[in-house]
């Protein structure tokens, strides 16, 4: 059922695991009708789990444009910035914590490395890493907005407070979100999913997973340290 | 035969065993044509509502302050007399609704479901879960931008625009879980046409037959295709914008407001990012329907199949760089509405290609005047029309004189009328017998076109004279204003007509539920034309083709050609000479 909506093969038709037949080639390229010289699908060059990922991330690209655009305005159009008599933000911890995002997309690198060499239980290891990192992200972020909060930092205390937590909150649901994809992608891993070598989906999620790690430098850079 | 074939024969095979129940068939389908007349559905229903408020908007403008008919068992106190709250939210509403639940869900929805797989050649979309969920997600949407007339306070009132400050502080407008609901709604109407773009442009990239190579793609599947990319890019902003806004107003923050700290300028540079890419999203579908239907109808190819694909290529790109010219008046710098005025100019250059390319393509054609190529043809002249208004309004000098006047509103429904509503008409005519199996009634269907052509120039036609004279968009009364008493007959004259345009849909309605039921039935090729979509059985059955699909030997508009003996040559049909002994 699904074979059929699937996409053409990225490469050309290996052997079958398990009954060594080689599919049929596909039908010729048919006739022609000038030097429009593109080829018709017939190996697809990317997965059509990983082509939608890519275009997802596009239209988040757009989103969090519009957001890191609205703050940058209202930032520039501010004559102090921050303003005064608000609290400050906890650079240092923030700072430690980037690193913790970035290991976690390392991580994620050696995971894929791992599942290509088709050590199973090592790549299981390290998805559980790097989602135990992207996890500890999330509870020092939770940590300091409690904090700041207690400070009296909150969404109504003018523009610094509403940026702060529209954009970084806007992010923490988004590293939710991807922490989601990684434990679906990981129990996946786990019941051998990729075993055949069809790898399509756990790429499609660290793809993801390196856009929003990918993002926090830039938010991180906006919002706490210029 | 091939691996795709092979797989997919032994699919039918095992589909004869195991059929899926009502629910699964009607409601909660994932194919692709059932998700597409859902959309129809959708839009048509909208479309009521949409108008039903348009009407009410006319009847105050000509008769202003006295009791709109029908409305006195629903407005009780005021005896059905619109207050100017109610004024707003209507016109805010008649809008909204059009725009993003009426012509969206058609024109993107509805036939880009139907039309991109069935004339790439694909089986159904690349990931028809996706697809079943980005349909119930926006009719979720739906429901919520409905809710929005029951709650208390009443709906948006603050234009389909919403511009800040206005849209953010509850109490310049009066509604409060309006605006909310209106917010919530777009912004889940933005996750689902994320869904739904990411799945046509992975379905156009990886899921076509063999032998469709990029550029022997139907125009409408192209046109399909520019769309999705600025769906996926525009409305994401639009996102963004309208998160903000219901922040604004629930959570306290100051996005746009002044007061603290915040910018309402923002707003408008926000949305009309989104807005201008947006106003292309409506027509380039339309643009694409008229490419395949004009041909058909005039027997002939399309004149200039590449330029078309690349000037819509090219006002995809230039869309990002005019949004400005919506703005000119906001208190830019000169020299940026400058720039903003030559980018406008120049997206009329690839506007103006397709419209010679289409004269082209009628010229020294054996034409057909049937009903989709009426409206078709429609299209092409109202298209020209209001993109002739666009350049008056794109030249800054003008501009400041007419802008925020009915010449807008002219420019407006001559694009979006004219443009993507007889679009749409013209591909429901077109493609009704593959989408239901029946062809349309022709009587009714010149009974519909014909008043509706007429009325419809009869009613945005003087929006030009009373907006160069000065009539204002989003007035109450304009009897109030002096200035405006003198031409109070044109706004009179307007609505009767908008009323006839309003009573001449209802030959469609008749035509569009008995053709369902009783219509005669249709063969496989009604209009002779070359296009895959024609090769599958009327309605196409779930997979849309028996054990192969189509194989595809050249391009999509072969008519009238030398090759074959009818004026027509199936994309799918193999050439007489093999292709590898013509070569030599
Ligand atoms: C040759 C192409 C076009 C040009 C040069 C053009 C130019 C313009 C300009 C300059 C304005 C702003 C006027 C003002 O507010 O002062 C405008 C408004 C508008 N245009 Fe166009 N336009 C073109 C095509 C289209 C198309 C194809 C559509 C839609 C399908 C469209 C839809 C609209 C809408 C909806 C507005 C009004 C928005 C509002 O203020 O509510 N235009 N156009
Ligand atoms: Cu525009």
């Amino acid at each position: 059922m699904t074979r059929v909506l699937e996409a053409p093969p990225r490469h050309r038709p290996r052997p079958s695991r398990t009954t060594g037949q080689v599919p049929p080639p596909p039908p010729p390229p048919g006739g022609d009708d000038g030097p429009d010289g593109d080829p018709a699908p017939q190996w697809a060059v990317l997965d059509n789990v990983v082509l939608a990922t890519i275009f997802f991330i596009g239209a988040e690209v757009m989103f969090f444009t519009g957001l890191i655009f609205s703050f940058w305005i209202l930032r520039l159009a501010a004559p102090v910035w921050p303003p005064p008599l608000q609290p400050r933000l906890p650079l240092g911890v923030t700072g430690v914590n980037t690193l913790v995002l970035l290991a976690s997309s390392v991580v994620m690198v050696a995971a894929g490395r791992a599942l290509n060499a088709g050590d199973r239980g090592l790549a299981v290891r390290r998805l559980a890493t790097a989602a135990g990192l992207g996890g500890l992200f999330l509870l020092v972020q939770g940590y300091e907005w409690v904090r700041l909060i207690r400070f009296g930092l909150t969404v109504s205390s003018g523009a610094y407070g509403a940026t702060f937590y529209t954009l970084i909150g806007t992010h923490a649901v988004h590293v939710f979100g991807a922490l989601v994809w990684l434990a679906v992608t990981l129990l996946l891993a786990a019941r051998g999913r990729f075993a055949d070598g069809g790898t399509a989906p756990f790429r499609a999620c660290a793809l993801f997973w390196h856009f929003v790690v990918a993002l926090w430098p830039i938010l991180y850079l906006s919002v706490y340290l210029l | 035969m091939s691996a795709i074939s092979a797989t997919a024969h032994a699919h039918t095979a095992h589909a004869a065993h195991h059929e899926v129940g009502f629910v699964r068939t009607y409601i909660f389908s994932t194919d692709h044509k059932m998700i597409a007349r859902q959309f129809l559905f959708l839009g048509l229903f909208m479309m009521i509502i949409g108008g039903l408020l348009a009407l009410m908007v006319r009847w105050e403008l000509a008769w202003p302050e006295t009791p709109v008919p029908g409305l006195g068992s629903i407005l009780t106190e005021t005896g059905g007399i619109l207050e100017p709250s109610q004024y707003n939210m209507a016109f805010t509403m008649h809008a909204t609704l059009m725009i993003f639940f009426v012509i969206m869900p058609i024109l993107a929805g509805a036939f880009g479901n139907f039309c991109i797989p069935l004339m790439i050649g694909a089986r159904d979309m690349a990931f028809p879960f996706l697809n079943m969920l980005s349909f119930w997600v926006a009719a979720l949407s739906g429901v919520l931008m409905l809710s929005g007339f029951f709650v208390p306070g009443g709906h948006a009132a603050a234009g389909w625009t919403s511009y800040a400050p206005l849209s953010a502080v509850p109490e310049y407008t009066g509604t409060n879980w309006g605006q909310n609901l209106w917010c919530i709604s777009l912004f889940v109407l933005g996750v689902s046409s994320m869904m739904g773009a990411i799945n046509y442009i992975t379905t156009i990239i990886n899921m076509r037959a063999p032998g469709m190579k990029l550029f022997r793609m139907p125009l409408v599947v192209w046109s399909l295709f520019i769309t999705a990319i600025l769906l996926l890019l525009a409305l994401p902003v639009l996102t963004s914008g309208v998160a903000m806004l219901l922040f604004d107003r629930t959570l306290g923050t100051n996005w746009f407001k002044p007061s603290g700290g915040g910018e309402p300028l923002l707003w408008q540079h926000l949305f009309w990012y989104f807005g201008h890419p947006e106003v292309y999203i409506l027509i380039l579908p339309a643009m694409g329907i008229a490419s395949e239907i004009l041909p058909v109808f005039a027997r002939k190819p399309i004149f200039g199949y590449h330029a078309m694909a690349f000037s819509m290529i090219a006002i995809a790109f230039l869309s990002w760089v005019v949004y400005g010219h919506h703005m000119f008046v906001s208190g830019m710098n000169p020299a940026l509405g400058m720039s903003f005025m030559v980018t406008t100019m120049i997206i009329a250059v690839p506007s103006a290609i397709k419209t010679f390319n289409w004269l082209g393509t009628l010229w020294g054609g054996r034409i057909q005047l049937k009903v989709p190529m009426l409206n078709a043809l429609a299209f092409v002249w109202m298209f020209v029309i209001g993109g002739l208004s666009g350049i008056f309004m794109a030249s800054t000098p003008v501009d400041i004189y007419i802008q925020d006047t009915y010449f807008i509103v002219a420019h407006i429904h001559y694009v979006v009328f004219g443009g993507s509503i007889f679009g749409a008409f013209a591909a429901i005519y077109y493609w009704f017998p593959k989408m239901f199996g029946r062809l349309t009634n022709t009587a009714l269907g010149h009974l519909h076109f014909w008043p509706t052509f007429v009325f419809f120039n009869l009613t945005f036609f003087p929006m030009h004279i009373i907006g160069v004279g000065g009539q204002m968009r989003r007035i109450y009364n304009p009897l109030q204003y002096e200035f405006l008493q003198h031409q109070q007959h044109w706004n009179v004259f307007i609505t009767y007509s908008a009323l006839l345009l309003g009573l001449s849909q209802i030959p469609f309605v008749i035509n569009f539920f008995w053709s369902l039921f009783a219509g005669q039935k249709a063969p496989l090729n009604p209009w002779n034309s070359n296009t895959l979509e024609w090769t599958a059985p009327s309605p196409p059955p779930h997979l849309n083709w028996g054990p192969t699909v189509p194989t595809v030997y050249r391009g999509p508009y072969e008519y009238t050609s030398p090759e074959s003996r009818e004026d027509f040559l199936p994309q799918s049909q193999p050439p007489l000479v093999r292709a590898g002994a013509a070569r030599h």
